[in-house]
Order: C-alpha cells, then sequence, then structure tokens
C-alpha cells in the first residue's frame, strides 16, 4: 500500500492536495495512505521549497502546486 | 488615459444610482467604483505581461544564484530578487529553509523575506497609477533599503546563533556543501507558448488572491475619503509630529493587510493630508510585519531572533517615517 504524504504548511492549497487525493484514490477503489506533514524538517530532508510537495513512499514525484486530476491517477496506478 | 475609469463611476453611480454628486455618500462611492474598477482592469494586464517576462525566474533558480554570489552584493541582491520573485507568505518557511540549507547567510535571506511583501509588482502598479511614479520610485528605493539594512543588522549581530536548532545545522551543513561545490540547475529556454500558459495561470491565481484586497482596501480609503471630515488629520497629524510616527507604526503591526489592500489606504490618507513620512510607515509597518508571519517564522527561529527582527523592523519603520517627514519639505 503506498503511504502518500503531503508537505507544507499554512496554506490552503496543502489541505487542497490531501483531500484530492485522499478523494481521487478512493473513487478508484486504491488503497493509500495520505497524511498531511507540516514539520519544517520534512521540507529539508527533501529539499523541498515549493510547497503543497507530494511525497510518494519516501520519493518526491511533486512540488509548487495543487497537481491535476490526471497526474493523481497517474501516481497511484504505478 | 484613466479618464474612461471616473467617466465609467460618474455615469454608474450619479446616472444608474441616481447618487448626489456632492453628498458624503455619493463622493465616497463614486471614489470607490472608480478605484476598483481601474485596478482590476490594470491588475490583470500587468501580472500577464509581468509574469510573461519573468517565467523562468523561480525560488529555486534564485537560490542557486544567491548562493554563487559574494556576500558583499548578496544583499542587494537578495533585496532585489525579493521585490521581484513571485511569493506568497505561506512559502516563507520552505524559501527560508532551502536558502538556508545552501548556506545562504541568514541577512541576505532575510533581506529577500523582508522586501518581498513590501515590493511587488501589483504594489508597483498600483501605487503608479494612484500616486505617481516619483512616489512609487521613492517607496521601492525605501523598502529594499530597509530589507538590505535589516539584513546587514541581523548579520552584524550574528543573528543565526538564534534560529531553531535544526535549521542552524542545515546552514552549517550548507556553508560545507557550497563550499565543496557549486553546480546550478542550468536555466531552460522557454517557449512562447509556456510563457503564455504560466503567465496565465499567474494573473488568474495572482488576481484570485488579490481581488478582496483591492475591494477592502479601496473600501477603507473610501470610507476615509467620504466620512473623515475634511482637514481632521490634517489639523490633528499634519505637522508630522514625531511621536505620531512610532505610534503610526504601533498601529500597523496587529493591523495585517498586504501590500495591495493597503495602497489604496495610502492614496486616501494623504489625500487626507497626513504626512508622507506617517503614511509610509504606518504601511510598511501593517504590510511586513504581521502576528500570521511571525507564527509562521517561529517554526524555524527562536523567540529571541523573532523578537530581534521585530525590533530591527519597527525601528527600521520608524526612521522611515521621521526621515521622509522632515525631507518632505524638500521633496
Amino acid at each position: 500500500m503506498k503511504k502518500i504524504k503531503v508537505l507544507g504548511s499554512g496554506c490552503a492549497k496543502c489541505s487542497q492536495t490531501a483531500e484530492m487525493i485522499a478523494d481521487i484514490s478512493e473513487e478508484m477503489g486504491i488503497d493509500v495512505i495520505v497524511k498531511k506533514d507540516t514539520d519544517p524538517q520534512s521540507l529539508l530532508k527533501f529539499h523541498v521549497m515549493k510547497t503543497p510537495a507530494v511525497i510518494i513512499d519516501d520519493e518526491l514525484i511533486h512540488s509548487g502546486s495543487v497537481p491535476t486530476r490526471d497526474e493523481v491517477e497517474g501516481w497511484l496506478r504505478d | 488615459m484613466f479618464q474612461i475609469f471616473t467617466e465609467f463611476a460618474t455615469w454608474l453611480v450619479y446616472g444608474v444610482f441616481g447618487l448626489e454628486a456632492d453628498s458624503a455618500l455619493g463622493g465616497a462611492v463614486h471614489f470607490f467604483v472608480e478605484d476598483v474598477s481601474k485596478i482590476f482592469v490594470l491588475l490583470v494586464m500587468m501580472i500577464y505581461f509581468i509574469a510573461l517576462l519573468r517565467a523562468s525566474l523561480d525560488v529555486e533558480r534564485v537560490r542557486d544564484y544567491l548562493a554563487s554570489k559574494n556576500r558583499s552584493v548578496g544583499y542587494l541582491l537578495g533585496s532585489t530578487f525579493g521585490a521581484i520573485t513571485p511569493f506568497c507568505s505561506c512559502s516563507s518557511i520552505p524559501v527560508f529553509l532551502g536558502f538556508t540549507s545552501a548556506g545562504i547567510p541568514l541577512g541576505i535571506t532575510m533581506a529577500f523575506l523582508i522586501t518581498s511583501p513590501l515590493i511587488n509588482e501589483v504594489a508597483v502598479l498600483l501605487l503608479m497609477s494612484l500616486l505617481g511614479w516619483k512616489f512609487t520610485l521613492l517607496y521601492v528605493v525605501v523598502g529594499m533599503t530597509v530589507g538590505i539594512v535589516s539584513g546587514l543588522l541581523l548579520d552584524a549581530m550574528k543573528a543565526e546563533r538564534w534560529l531553531q536548532s535544526f535549521a542552524a545545522e542545515a546552514l552549517v551543513r550548507g556553508r560545507q556543501m557550497a563550499l565543496s561545490n557549486d553546480a546550478a540547475i542550468p536555466g531552460r529556454v522557454l517557449s512562447f507558448s509556456e510563457r503564455h500558459a504560466f503567465a496565465k495561470t499567474e494573473a488568474i491565481e495572482i488576481f484570485s488572491r488579490v481581488w478582496k484586497w483591492v475591494v477592502i482596501g479601496v473600501g477603507l480609503g473610501a470610507a476615509l475619503h467620504g466620512f473623515v471630515p475634511e482637514g481632521w488629520v490634517e489639523t490633528h497629524l499634519g505637522q508630522g509630529q514625531w511621536w505620531s510616527v512610532p505610534v503610526a507604526v504601533l498601529i500597523g503591526i496587529p493591523l495585517y493587510s498586504n501590500a495591495t489592500g493597503i495602497i489604496p489606504v495610502m492614496e486616501s490618507l494623504l489625500a487626507n493630508g497626513l504626512p508622507i513620512g506617517t503614511t509610509l510607515a504606518f504601511c510598511m509597518s501593517t504590510v511586513a510585519a504581521s502576528f500570521p508571519e511571525f507564527v509562521l517564522l517561529k517554526q524555524v527561529m527562536q523567540w529571541r531572533l523573532l523578537a530581534v527582527l521585530l525590533v530591527v523592523l519597527l525601528t527600521a519603520f520608524t526612521l522611515v517615517g521621521w526621515i521622509f517627514n522632515f525631507a518632505a519639505p524638500y521633496l
């Protein structure tokens, strides 16, 4: 099961991103764990300068915007 | 060129709404409609064109560029990039950590972060259209100077001692890495359609973020314009009494607005006869020193550093106010 983290604090887009991933995975019937991570040390660890950033299984795959629906579906299918 | 917006407001407010031109309400509503329509049209156009130009500029490239530069020019560059890089306060922390972990000195990072909310394309545009280019130039120079001087002071105090420990460690590691390699991400040449796509997204995004600030700011400005008795401000604060500047700065702290919201208020305060220095001090304090921003920065700074930063900023704004009130007759 994929572990997805959305990095970033204090921005509406971060919550929006996390909710969106949770909703889409549910629609697709794929079990994932989606968590919001507001710890600034995580930003350092993944060298993120633009939030929201998406981490899947400890790998940075997106940063700087709310992802599109297509992008999210693509990540979930892999 | 801006005449059309005045005519539009006259037509709508006095014609369609049927308000009296010489009543307080009519004057205030006219002011509101004229400014909001003018600002909205200019905003969308200008954000688009500026975004076309700066499509290839982002915080990661700014970081690489700053990290490769000598400290002596770093403050000026940090402040300049703060002025031109698109940035919202919710990115303060990732940008702060990104700069810090690249070994960029705290003062240069802070020059960037302090200048950023004070000066941006929306602010410059509003200043130009409401207060003219001379005032705009003055504002930009003062804003950058505040950023640069605050950065220099923080470094002179070795303020990085008061970072949270993980941020301080990142800074040390970053310095060592910066010495061992200086690989920068090469810039990519963007096609026009990529620039257009970026500019369109930017225009929509920035507009949807700032339009309400414009409405609030102009609304306040209009209320001041129509309802504060003519001459009241002039009589009570018009001489640039020395204490009025620190008081204006203190009032500005709990108030929080971005530059977009405050500039129409500035216009109105100036028109009501508030001296230029007091106005600048009040508005810069409102924009750059805010509680939400400080709460965010607490994640990477100890209380001590936040307190120092607050004192530095408040002192800077007070000095700006005094200097301009003093110099105003000679400008």
